[in-house]
C-alpha cells in the first residue's frame, strides 16, 4: 500500500493540528506512524466485520423473523478461514514489528555517543565534550545519536513520544537507543516507568537543533573537562595506573585499545570489550580477570557514581596509547591538573570556558 | 403487552400463584454461622460475591479519585504521593481482590457443580478455606490501606519496592500472597472436581463451555500462582534481609523480578479473561436458542490459550534490555496467542447465525463483551508488535488496553453472568427495563473514559502520572466524564439488584428456557442440588433435547 508524499503530509499536519496525533521529529516516527496506520486498518476492518456479523445476525434472525432456530453444528472451512486469515494478518504485524524493533534498537556504528544517568527524579545528561545538562538534553538534528543510559537506583525509562523512541533504564546494567532527530524544536522527555513520589516530574525537554546552533551550543556549554579527561584524573586519584601503566611488568593488563577488542578471560570466554564490560569489570573485577593475570584487583562497588564510572568508560575508550598513563604516574604527586587533550566535538573550545551549564 | 411476549423468551410462572420453593439452599440452615461455616458451594459463591461487590466499589472509589484528580494538569487535589497510593491500591484491589475470583469463584462456585451434575466441589471444606484465605489477604490489604497505604504500584517492582519505599509494601504483599493461595486451592477444587464428579453421561464434550473455560483458567491458577508467591516472599526477604536477589550492587539482577513476577501475571490475565468468555458462551447460546458453533473449537481455544499463556510472559518485557532475538521469540509467541481469542469471537458471532435471538440484559452486556473484547484483543496486536510496542508501552495506550480486556471484556462478562444467573440464585428476577438501561450506560460510559486514552497513550501520556502536560487536558477531561457515566452504570444493578431480592418476579425452574442442568433443577436450588442423580444423555445446548423433554425434570435413576 502506497500513499503519495504529499497525502501523507497533509494528513500528518492535519492530525497534529488537531492534537490528536503527535509530531513526527524523527527519521523513525515515520515508519513507526506507518505501521500504527496499518495496524489501527486492521482493527477497525475487524471491529467493522465482527459488529456487521452480530448487528447483522441481531437483525436477520431476531426471534420476530426466526421464531425458530436452525441448529448447526459449525463449519470446518468457516472455521479454518477465521483461524488462517487472523493468523497470516498477526504474522504480518509480527514481521513488521521486529524489524521496526531492530531499526529502533541497533545504533548506526557513526551516532555520537551521549551518556545518561537517571535518579529519582531527574535525568542527568553528560556529553563527551564535557556539557552537563539535568533535565534537558541539546542533539542536532541530521545526525544519528545514540544515548548510553543507567539508572543510579530504581528502574525509570526515557521516552520521546516525537521521536517515537523509549528504553528503559536499569539500575547497574548499561542500555541504550538511538535517533536521528529530523525537525529543530522542543520535544517532551518523559520518565514513563514509576518511580517513586515524583515520577510525573521527572520530564524534561529535547531541543533539536540545526548543527550550527548544535555546535554554538557545545562551545558555550562546556564545563571546561571533557568526560575523557574527567575520566583520566579519577584514573590516577583511584590508583588505577599504578598496575594499568602499559608496561611489560605491570601488574593488570594494558588499556589502550582494550575498547572494541575481543578479550580471552581467565575462565576460558572470550568478551567483546564495550562500555558495559568496562564497567562491570571495574565494579565486580574478579568475575572478569583477563587471561594471564592474578585475580588482584579489588572491587570499585560502592566506590565510584555512575558519573564517575562514565568518566572512566569514555576515558578507556579512548585510550590508544600508555605515554600519558605514565606521565600521570610520575606527577600523580603533584596537584596540577590533567593538561587538557583535543576536543572531538567542540574544536574551538578555549581551556576553562566554564559558561555556567555545570549543574552537576 | 402481549405483543411484546412474542419478544421474549422469557416464561415464568404464574405471579399471582408462585412462590419460591420452600426448601431450598438458602433457607435450609439459618444464622450467620450456618454460612460462616457452610461447606455448601452455592452459598461459598454468594459470599464471595459479597465480598468481591464490596472491593470492587472500593477499587471503584479509588478510581474515581484517579479520575478526579486527572481532571486538571496541575496536581492539585492530592499530593504525588497519595496519588501513587491511589492507582497502586485500585490495582491491587481490583487485581486481586475482585477481577482473579470474580466469575470463577462466584458464578463458577456456584455453578460448576451443577452444570456437571454434582452435589458439591470434591473439597467443600477446602473451598471454604480459600474463601477465609482471600478474607485474610483482603484484610492484610485493607490493614496497609488503613495504616496509610502502600504506593509500589500493584506490580510491586524492585527495588523501588524493596529499597526505596517507606509505605506498607510488607503488609500488602502477605495479602496478596495469602489471597493466591486462595486462587491456588479454587483451581485445584475445579480441576479434580470436573475430572471426578461428573454426572453419569457427562462426558468431556458435553460439558458446558463454561465448564471448559474454567478448567482452562484453573490450570492456570494451580501453575502460575506459586511462582507469585514465591516472587513476594523473595521481595519480602529482599526488603527485610537484603539477600540481593535483584539487587544488582549485591550481584543480583532486577530483571529476574520482572520475569518471575510476568510469569504468573501474564496469564493471570487469562485466569481473568477464561472464566468470562465461559458465560458469554452460555449467554450467546441460551438467547439465540441455538448450540455455541464450532463447539470443540471454542472448548480447545480456551486450552490453547490457556497453553500459550505461559509462553508469553516476556513480552512485558521489550524495551528493558532482553536480548533482541529472545524478544523476538516472545512476539511470535504472543501473535500465536491472540488466535484462539479471534476463534472465539467468531464462533460467537456465527453462533447468532439462523438463530432465533432475543435481548434479555445478559445478552446485551455479551454483546458489549464481544465489542469491548475485539477492541481490547486487537490492540493487544499493537503491543505485541516489538517495534510498535516502544513507542507504546508504559503510555495511557496500555491502560487503555488493559482496561477493553479486563472492563470491556471480564466486568461486562461477569454482569451478563450475574444477571444471568441470578434468577437461579436468588429464584427472582432482576427487572429487565432498568437493567437493559444500566447495560447501555455501562457501554457508553465505558467507552467515552477508556476510547480517549487509546489517543492520549500515542500522544506519549505516560501512565501512573500525576500530573501532564497542558495539551492532553481535553482529552482527559472526556475521560473523567466518561467514568462518571460508567460509575452510574455499574452503582445501578447494585441497587435494583438488592431491590429484586425481595420485589422481583419469581422466576421459576427455567425462565430463560435454557439447556444447562442448572435450569432443570428448582431455583433456588436444594442445598444437595439434585434430588436424584441425573443421567445425561445429550450433548450441551442441545434445544431439541429441552423441547422434547417430557417431564419438568432431568433424567433420573430411581
Amino acid at each position: 500500500m502506497h500513499i503519495s508524499p504529499v497525502m501523507w503530509q497533509f494528513l500528518v499536519k492535519w492530525l497534529h493540528s488537531s492534537a490528536l496525533f503527535p509530531a513526527e521529529a524523527s527519521t523513525i516516527a515515520p515508519w513507526t506512524d506507518a505501521l500504527y496506520f496499518f495496524l489501527l486498518a486492521m482493527t477497525v476492518v475487524g471491529l467493522v466485520l465482527v459488529g456487521a456479523l452480530i448487528f447483522g445476525f441481531s437483525v436477520m434472525y431476531r426471534k420476530e423473523k426466526s421464531p425458530v432456530a436452525t441448529q448447526i453444528e459449525g463449519s470446518t472451512l468457516l472455521e479454518a478461514t477465521w483461524t488462517i486469515i487472523p493468523l497470516a494478518i498477526f504474522l504480518v504485524t509480527f514481521v513488521w514489528g521486529a524489524l521496526l524493533y531492530f531499526r529502533i534498537y541497533n545504533p548506526p556504528t557513526n551516532a555520537m555517543n551521549i551518556y545518561i544517568v537517571g535518579k529519582q527524579w531527574m535525568w542527568k545528561a553528560e556529553h563527551p565534550g564535557g556539557q552537563h545538562e539535568i533535565n534537558a538534553l541539546h542533539v542536532p538534528i541530521g545526525r544519528p545519536v545514540q544515548l548510553t543510559m543507567i539508572s543510579q537506583d530504581v528502574f525509570h525509562s526515557f521516552s520521546i513520544p516525537d521521536f517515537r523512541v523509549k528504553r528503559e533504564v536499569i539500575p547497574g546494567r548499561y542500555s541504550t537507543v538511538w535517533f536521528q532527530a529530523t525537525e529543530a524544536g522542543t520535544y517532551h522527555l518523559f520518565c514513563t516507568q514509576y518511580c517513586g513520589t515524583a515520577h510525573s516530574a521527572m520530564i524534561g525537554e529535547i531541543t533539536a537543533m540545526s548543527p550550527e546552533d548544535y555546535t554554538k551550543w557545545t562551545q558555550q556549554s562546556t564545563s571546561g573537562m571533557s568526560l575523557a579527561q574527567n575520566g583520566e584524573r579519577l584514573y590516577a586519584a583511584m590508583g588505577c595506573n599504578a598496575c594499568h601503566n602499559g608496561s611489560a611488568a605491570a601488574r593488570g593488563p594494558n588499556l589502550a585499545g582494550v575498547y572494541g577488542s575481543k578479550l580471552q578471560l581467565t575462565n576460558g570466554s572470550q568478551v567483546l570489550v564495550n562500555d558495559a564490560y568496562l564497567r562491570d569489570a571495574i565494579l565486580n573485577p574478579s568475575q572478569h580477570i583477563t587471561a594471564g593475570y592474578a585475580p588482584i584487583m579489588p572491587t570499585y562497588q560502592g566506590q565510584i557514581s555512575e558519573e564517575g564510572l562514565i568518566d572512566l568508560v569514555e576515558f578507556i575508550k579512548n585510550l590508544d596509547s600508555n605515554y600519558r598513563v605514565k606521565q600521570t604516574l610520575v606527577t600523580a604527586e603533584s596537584d596540577q591538573a590533567a593538561p587538557s587533550t583535543p576536543q572531538p566535538i567542540a574544536p574551538q573550545q578555549g581551556p576553562g570556558a566554564n559558561t555556567g551549564m555545570v549543574k552537576q | 403487552m402481549s405483543a411484546t411476549t412474542h419478544h421474549t423468551i422469557v416464561n415464568l410462572p404464574d405471579q399471582s400463584t408462585a412462590e419460591l420453593p420452600k426448601r431450598n439452599y438458602l433457607n435450609n440452615e439459618h444464622g450467620l454461622l450456618s454460612w460462616l461455616l457452610t461447606g455448601d458451594h452455592k452459598r461459598i459463591g454468594i459470599l464471595y460475591l459479597i465480598s468481591i461487590t464490596f472491593f470492587f466499589f472500593l477499587g471503584g472509589a479509588f478510581a474515581g479519585l484517579i479520575r478526579l484528580e486527572l481532571l486538571t494538569p496541575q496536581p492539585d487535589l492530592v499530593a504525588s504521593d497519595t496519588y501513587n497510593k491511589f492507582f497502586t491500591m485500585h490495582g491491587l484491589i481490583m487485581i486481586f481482590l475482585f477481577l482473579v475470583p470474580s466469575v470463577p469463584a462466584t458464578i463458577g462456585n456456584f455453578l460448576i457443580p451443577i452444570m456437571i451434575g454434582a452435589k458439591d466441589l470434591a473439597f467443600p471444606k477446602i473451598n471454604l478455606l480459600s474463601w477465609y484465605l482471600y478474607l485474610g489477604g483482603a484484610l492484610f490489604t485493607l490493614i496497609a490501606l488503613v495504616q496509610g497505604g502502600v504506593d509500589t504500584g500493584w506490580t510491586f517492582t524492585t527495588p523501588l519496592s524493596t529499597h526505596y519505599l517507606n509505605t506498607h509494601v510488607i503488609t500488602a504483599a502477605t495479602g496478596v500472597f495469602i489471597v493466591g493461595f486462595s486462587s491456588i486451592f479454587t483451581g485445584l477444587n475445579f480441576i479434580v472436581t470436573i475430572h471426578r464428579m461428573r454426572a453419569p453421561g457427562m462426558t468431556w464434550f458435553r460439558m458446558p463451555l463454561f465448564v471448559w473455560s474454567n478448567y482452562a483458567a484453573s490450570i492456570l491458577m494451580v501453575l502460575g500462582t506459586p511462582v507469585l508467591a514465591i516472587t513476594i516472599v523473595l521481595v519480602a526477604l529482599e526488603r527485610t534481609l537484603g539477600i540481593g536477589v535483584f539487587d544488582p550492587t549485591k550481584g543480583g539482577d532486577p530483571l529476574l523480578f520482572q520475569h518471575l513476577f510476568w510469569f504468573y501475571s501474564h496469564p493471570a490475565v487469562y485466569i481473568m479473561i477464561l472464566p468470562g468468555m465461559g458465560v458469554i458462551s452460555e449467554v450467546i447460546s441460551t438467547f439465540s436458542r441455538k448450540r455455541v458453533f464450532g463447539y470443540t473449537a471454542v472448548a480447545f481455544s480456551s486450552v490453547a490459550i490457556a497453553l500459550f499463556g505461559f509462553f508469553v510472559w516476556a513480552h512485558h518485557m521489550f524495551i528493558m534490555g532482553v536480548s533482541n532475538y529472545s524478544a523476538l521469540v516472545f512476539s511470535l509467541l504472543t501473535m500465536l496467542v491472540a488466535v484462539p481469542s479471534a476463534i472465539k469471537v467468531f464462533n460467537w458471532a456465527f453462533t447468532l447465525q439462523k438463530g432465533s435471538i432475543t435481548f434479555e440484559t445478559p445478552m446485551l452486556y455479551a454483546f458489549a463483551f464481544i465489542g469491548l473484547f475485539t477492541i481490547g484483543g486487537l490492540t493487544g496486536v499493537f503491543l505485541g508488535s516489538l517495534g510498535m510496542d516502544i513507542h507504546l508501552t508504559e503510555t495511557y495506550f496500555i491502560v487503555a488496553h488493559f482496561h477493553y480486556v479486563m472492563v470491556g471484556g471480564m466486568l461486562m462478562a461477569f454482569l451478563a453472568g450475574i444477571h444471568f444467573w441470578w434468577p437461579k440464585m436468588t429464584g427472582r428476577m432482576y427487572p429487565e427495563s432498568v437493567s437493559k438501561l444500566s447495560a447501555v450506560v455501562s457501554f457508553i460510559g465505558f467507552n467515552l473514559t477508556f476510547m480517549p486514552q487509546f489517543i492520549l497513550g500515542y500522544l506519549g501520556m505516560p501512565r501512573r502520572y500525576h500530573a501532564y502536560p497542558a495539551e492532553y487536558q481535553v482529552l482527559n477531561v472526556l475521560s473523567t466524564a466518561g467514568a462518571t457515566v460508567l460509575g452510574v452504570g455499574f452503582l445501578m444493578p447494585l441497587i435494583y439488584l438488592a431491590w429484586s431480592l425481595k420485589y422481583g418476579a419469581i422466576a421459576g425452574n427455567n425462565p430463560w428456557q435454557a439447556t444447562g442442568l442448572e435450569w432443570q433443577i428448582q431455583s433456588p436450588p436444594l442445598t444437595e442440588n439434585f434430588i436424584e442423580v441425573p443421567i445425561v444423555d445429550h450433548e450441551a445446548y442441545d434445544y431439541e433435547w429441552l423441547e422434547h423433554k417430557t417431564a419438568n425434570e432431568v433424567t433420573t435413576v430411581g
